[in-house]
């Protein structure tokens, strides 16, 4: 049982070991290739495995719909009245966003919410009557956005990062006749 | 009616990052210089302005678009984020003044209008990385100012400048991924991204091993930016490759802002007593950095090209801010931050010098300067002030952060660093006056006889630099005084 549960244990995380598989792929690559394409293509795999680290990262079990913001809300208390039961504290919605491995990380979607001062009422799902939604909440998966959006940000990068270096690695081609690192490191040593 | 003054945080940067595109929309060689530099200016009054306001009241926090944090970003000017601020902004500023004859001569006049905005970019980059208050927007400065940087790099002259480019981009990536990942760690386990919210909540979090391991990919990621000891290997090629302005501008202030974003981790985020006390980095903190010192130093004796002299240097300097930070106390801190400056300074004054070189004899080899003192004496002399900062001689900037730091070693009872570091200072001299005598005492080469002095208005921005690594060695109420605020504030948990 024991081994049966390291067993489950181990390949239940099974994202966090292709993230490491393609991370240190990419490392690899970076490290010991000598061709300067090849370099770039596994600084590549690296950041990509990043993107992936962060989209499990993201991933909530047992949570509801994203909290909406009614528009009325915003010009400050006339909601009372017709939303009624619906603004109910988020506190009891603690374990909305609850993530299966460590609990501190839903601490944002409770207590800070709660301390927002932009007069931003938040009501869930459930309140507005979708009730099938939290019927299923522990077998249902969502997203955090955050990380997602992070990543969006992390892609940019990435693409602007392989843009200069493959630039780079055009200009060296032109200069030297090579993208071997090696005979490059000859050609400079030689004059 | 908005408050101007009240919008002077954000203005430091939008103002910098909104104009580079314009710059490169409206095209011109000197219309593109003209805009950069009263951009580069007025950021440098915007942060001295802000620098006042902190110091007379208290921190500034600035939440973008009215959005409270943990929600939206926010901006922090505090003692030591203002101070940063200050003198990055300050020596981009004098840099792009004194740099014009140099850019009009090493880089291609076609690439101009792209130049400064690259060039704004970076420095956008840099103090973006400072003033944020938020853990994901470090990483996307960081990169902005690294995608620049290596883009600044590659224009240098000769082939090896692209290359050069290449493997910091490498290593640079490397390192911001690096980065990424401990930020993503600790996001997983706090939720939120604000730098001061992680700080608060990491007392209520359990898994010290994620921990441990964030904290160890942030830190691995930003001593590759910073180039520590073992990590340096992409400094020295970009330093002497790149075109004479980009060094002096990179050299001044890309490093420096790495060693504040690391204090900002260890103060700021984890705990000291997490980061030094409980893990034994401290003691790792102290070797590493002296080895740094002795190998950068003993390696900057055996060139031949000055440019890489310095960027040797370089790495053993920031041997010295690291040292500081591994006293673990008020004072030891205050000659990382003081060091800061200082070598901000001294290494800025010194590139600038020898960009002034560059500019009048086309080299920057040791022996095609032998004897431009004869024909090059303000600029030699520039140079040989620099180089006293560097050893540390009394009456330099470089005096005072090299005595804060043997007094508090003292103190911490580790008089073996202080020997150590005084030791070390023998090696900056013979490197220093190697330099120093090849210039005033060494026949004059070819190059040299013939060489004329650098135009005033190189001279003017020189001495500018010069004389304040002078006005710092003697008036320390200025930087130690800013400085001691600043420790004092992050040791009380202030930067929480």
């Amino acid at each position: 049982m024991i081994a049966e549960s390291a067993f489950y244990g181990a390949l239940g995380l099974y994202n966090y070991w292709i993230v490491i598989f393609l991370m240190m792929t990419g490392f690899y690559l970076v490290i010991a290739r000598n061709n300067l394409i090849k370099t770039i293509i596994g600084l590549n795999i690296f950041q990509t495995s990043v993107v992936l680290f962060y989209v499990t990262m993201g991933k909530v079990s047992g949570g509801k719909g994203a909290p909406i913001m009614p528009l009325d809300s915003v010009h400050g208390d006339d909601h009372g009245h017709g939303h009624g039961p619906a603004t109910k504290s988020i506190e009891s919605d603690h374990s909305m966003l609850s993530h299966p491995a460590d609990h501190s990380s839903s601490i944002e979607a409770g207590h800070e919410v709660a301390g927002v001062e932009n007069s931003i009422q938040l009501i869930s799902f459930e309140d507005h009557g979708h009730a099938e939604t939290t019927s299923h909440a522990a077998e249902a998966l969502y997203s955090n956005p955050l990380p997602s959006v992070l990543m969006l940000t992390a892609i940019v990068v990435g693409v602007a990062t392989t843009a200069l270096a493959l630039a780079l690695t055009v200009r060296i081609r032109e200069d030297y006749g090579t993208i071997e690192e090696d005979e490059i490191l000859e050609l400079d040593r030689t004059q | 009616m908005i408050d101007f003054f009240s919008q002077l945080p954000i203005l430091m940067i939008v103002l910098p990052l909104v104009s580079a595109p314009l710059c490169v929309l409206l095209g011109g060689r000197q219309l593109t210089y003209f805009i950069s530099l009263v951009v580069a200016w007025c950021t440098f009054a915007i942060s001295v302005a802000c620098l006042i306001q902190v110091t007379q009241t208290e921190a500034i926090h600035y939440e973008i678009g009215n959005w409270k944090p943990p929600y939206g970003i926010e901006y922090v000017v505090d003692s030591l984020s203002g101070f940063v601020l200050m003198f990055v902004s300050g020596l981009g500023a004098i840099v792009l003044t004194w740099g014009k004859p140099l850019i009009d001569k090493e880089i291609p006049r076609s690439k101009h209008y792209l130049f400064y905005p690259t060039y704004l970019l970076c420095m956008t980059g840099l103090m973006g990385m400072c003033i944020t208050g938020d853990l994901f927007n470090v990483f996307v400065f960081l990169e902005i100012s690294s995608l620049s940087s290596y883009a600044l790099i590659s224009l240098g002259k000769t082939r090896r400048a692209p290359l050069a480019a290449l493997q910091y981009l490498i290593l640079g990536t490397i390192g911001a991924t690096f980065l990424l990942i401990g930020i993503g760690m600790l996001y997983q386990m706090t939720g939120t991204l604000n730098m001061s919210g992680i700080g608060d909540r990491l007392a209520d979090v359990r898994g010290e091993r994620t921990l441990l391991v964030a904290f160890a990919f942030m830190t691995i990621g930003l001593f590759i930016k910073m180039a520590v000891f073992p990590l340096h290997t992409w400094l020295p090629n970009a330093y002497t490759y790149a075109p004479s302005v980009v060094t002096a501008f990179i050299a001044a202030t890309a490093t420096k802002v790495s060693v504040y974003a690391f204090i900002r981790l260890i103060f700021g985020i984890f705990t000291k007593e997490f980061a030094l006390t409980a893990h034994p980095l401290d003691n790792a903190l102290l070797v590493m950095s002296l080895v740094g010192i002795f190998i950068a130093s003993t390696a900057a004796i055996f060139q031949d090209n000055i440019k890489r002299l310095l960027a040797y240097s370089s790495i053993g300097q920031i041997g010295y801010m690291l040292l500081g930070i591994g006293l673990v106390s008020v004072g030891g801190l205050t000659a990382t931050i003081v060091h800061m400056f200082n070598h901000a300074l001294i290494k800025g004054g010194l590139f600038m010098a020898l960009g002034c070189f560059a500019l009048q004899i086309g080299s920057v080899k040791l022996t095609d300067l032998r004897g431009a003192a004869r024909t090059m004496p303000w600029t030699s002399l520039a140079f040989a002030i620099g180089g006293l900062g560097l050893i540390g001689v009394p009456l330099t900037a470089g005096f005072i952060s090299k005595w804060l730091l043997l007094t508090n070693s003292f103190q911490a009872g580790r008089w073996q660093v202080a020997a150590l570091v005084l030791v070390s200072s023998l090696l900056a001299l013979v490197y220093v006056w190697r330099v120093v005598e090849a210039l005033f005492f060494a026949e004059p080469s070819e190059a040299a006889a013939n060489a004329k002095e650098a135009p005033i208005s190189m001279l003017i921005p020189l001495y500018i630099v010069i004389g304040s690594t002078i006005v710092f060695g003697v008036w320390t109420d200025g930087s130690v005084g800013l400085a001691q605020n600043a420790a004092e504030f992050l040791f009380a948990g202030g930067g929480k």
